[in-house]
């Protein structure tokens, strides 16, 4: 099965990290995205520009309103994400635990719609 | 056994089948891969059971009965189904599925299939409701509209609360197993707190219907005898089902003639159920041999000197604050804290255990929870400090609903004279 791990985390303490405290979190998110690639669970993922450079876009009556900021005003914001291949959610709960933004923030598990292959 | 009426002869059918009927579903779903197709197999069987079991008697092996014959209406509904081709996986392994012969390899299967299922109930990924609510469905056989009776919900918010717990194990892809060995102690506490849950549900002074809240409390202790069947050598297990039982045991004793509630202190200690004690007491025996102390062990051990004490005074209390210590620092909580200083009070006078009570007021964390004010206006009474001591049993009152739990408190307060007396 694919899960989704949404990373949410206060971005305002990685904004003030020293250079050393960023390179750290860094070298522990390689470290973590080396491991899942090597026992063949990474499908993809990715790290996000800060929220303030987030946009937010709807439709309403033929219109489209785009506007500043994420969608939800929250201390915790998406930081970043992995697509992953689990045996289960309980393998998937064993990989959000390791993400290094789980000591600080939160990740979200999510099970990726699957639909049947088009022949 | 007397001649049974038809209505009689159903309600025997149901009880047994109720009891039964777990093993089927654990067995059911772990073949089918789907809670709903097991549910409506086991639930056909349960017709064919009204049907025969008045005539023939109840089967010898009422679980194995259940479960092949659960199996024979999958099988029947599968062939049914239009989209057949795809449903040859299932119907090869429901073939091959013979429950009617539990040689040794089967028997553990069986047993296997239940505390898969148990664990599945209990995964922490639904929420705490939906855990309570899924046991008793699947592995107690109580019917929806029976939980939704015992934990005053609407029925079909409970019907809901299913569905979607379901929906949730299958989308999400909760494994049905027991977990690996390293997730086992977490996950292990999450089911025992579920059975402690469905068991307070019950215990919890006659609110509601009170002889299906009786069923829960029946309920947990059996589902806590089958985990300690299951996992024999897990002692918190055997801590928490002697702690149900030390707890059901008093349960007549508890009430008074007029539905108002008992406290221990008070309570008539020939109306407690002995054999059941004794029962409790050499559970907690096993439970002790297998080392390790957790926290159910040790509640179970405070419920023991209360049950085995021929009265409050000669109960051992200096034992009891000390096995409250052990508890704190396994569990740090208020309601600990509460519960220890009641012991103190009881062991070194009221005084004592009023100025830890005044300690944890100042804290705050209990403002909200009736039995602190309880606690807090008992020990103000036995200080004969009767305004402070009304004051307090009016906060307890304006904080439960509970009419068994109200009573007591309105006679206290009578008791205090008001406040008035001065």
């Amino acid at each position: 099965m694919r899960y989704l791990l949404a990373i949410y985390g206060d971005e305002q303490g990685f904004a003030t990290a020293t250079e050393a405290e960023a390179a750290a979190v860094a070298d522990a998110y390689n470290a973590f995205t080396k491991d899942i690639v090597d026992r063949g669970l990474f499908q993809s993922g990715d790290a996000l520009e800060p929220s303030s450079t987030a946009t937010t876009v709807r439709v309403r009556d033929g219109r489209t309103l785009a506007t500043d900021g994420p969608y939800a005003e929250t201390k915790e914001q998406l930081g970043g994400y992995y697509v992953v291949d689990c045996k289960n959610l309980d393998e998937a709960i064993e990989l959000a635990a390791k993400i290094p933004g789980a000591a600080t923030g939160t990740i979200e598990v999510r099970p990726i719609m699957e639909f049947p292959e088009q022949g | 056994m007397a001649a049974a009426g038809p209505s009689d002869a159903r309600g025997v059918v149901e009880q047994v089948f109720r009891h039964e009927s777990g093993q089927a579903v654990a067995t059911l779903i772990r073949v089918l891969g789907d809670f709903d197709r097991a549910e409506e197999a086991v639930q056909d069987a349960f017709l064919v059971a009204l049907e025969r079991w008045p005539g023939t008697g109840v089967p010898s092996k009422p679980g194995a009965w259940i479960t092949t014959t659960a199996r024979n209406k999958a099988i029947d509904r599968l062939r049914r189904e239009r989209r057949l081709a795809e449903k040859q996986a299932e119907l090869a392994q429901l073939m091959s599925l013979d429950p009617g012969e539990p040689d040794q390899q089967n028997r553990s299967s069986v047993v296997d299939d239940r505390l898969r299922l148990i664990f599945t109930c209990c995964h922490p990924a639904l929420s705490p409701e939906a855990r309570v609510a899924l046991t008793l469905r699947t592995l107690g056989g109580l019917q929806t509209a029976e939980i939704a009776r015992a934990f005053l919900v609407p029925e079909p918010t409970m019907a809901q609360r299913l569905v979607r717990a379901k929906a949730k194990i299958r989308t999400a892809g909760i494994p049905y197993r027991v977990p690996p060995d390293h997730l086992l102690p977490e996950r292990l506490d999450g089911v025992l707190a579920v059975l402690y849950l469905v068991f307070n549900e019950g215990y919890v002074a006659s609110g509601g219907d009170a002889l299906i809240r009786r069923e829960l409390c029946d309920e947990a202790i059996r589902l806590a005898r089958l985990l300690a069947a299951l996992m024999p050598d897990e002692p918190e297990v055997l801590g928490l089902l002697a702690l149900l039982l030390l707890h059901h045991a008093r349960r007549d004793a508890r009430v008074g003639g007029s539905g108002e509630l008992v406290l221990l202190g008070d309570q008539n200690r020939s109306r407690w159920d002995q054999a059941m004690i004794l029962d409790g007491v050499g559970v907690l025996d096993r439970a002790v041999r297998l080392g390790r102390l957790g926290p159910y062990r040790v509640q179970a051990a405070i419920a023991a000197l209360h049950a085995t004490a021929a009265s409050p005074e000669a109960t051992d209390w200096g034992r009891i604050l000390a096995l409250y210590d052990a508890l704190r620092r396994m569990n740090p909580s208020p309601v600990v804290e509460l519960n220890r200083a009641v012991a103190i009070a009881m062991a070194h006078g009221p005084e004592q255990g009023l100025a830890l009570v005044e300690e944890l007021a100042a804290g705050g964390a209990l403002d909200g929870y009736h039995l602190f004010h309880a606690t807090r206006a008992d020990l103000l009474r036995q200080l004969g400090r009767d305004a402070e001591a009304a004051a307090a049993y009016r906060q307890a009152l304006e904080l439960t609903g509970n009419p068994a739990e109200r009573s007591f408190l309105t006679r206290r307060l009578a008791e205090v004279g008001s406040g008035r007396r001065r």
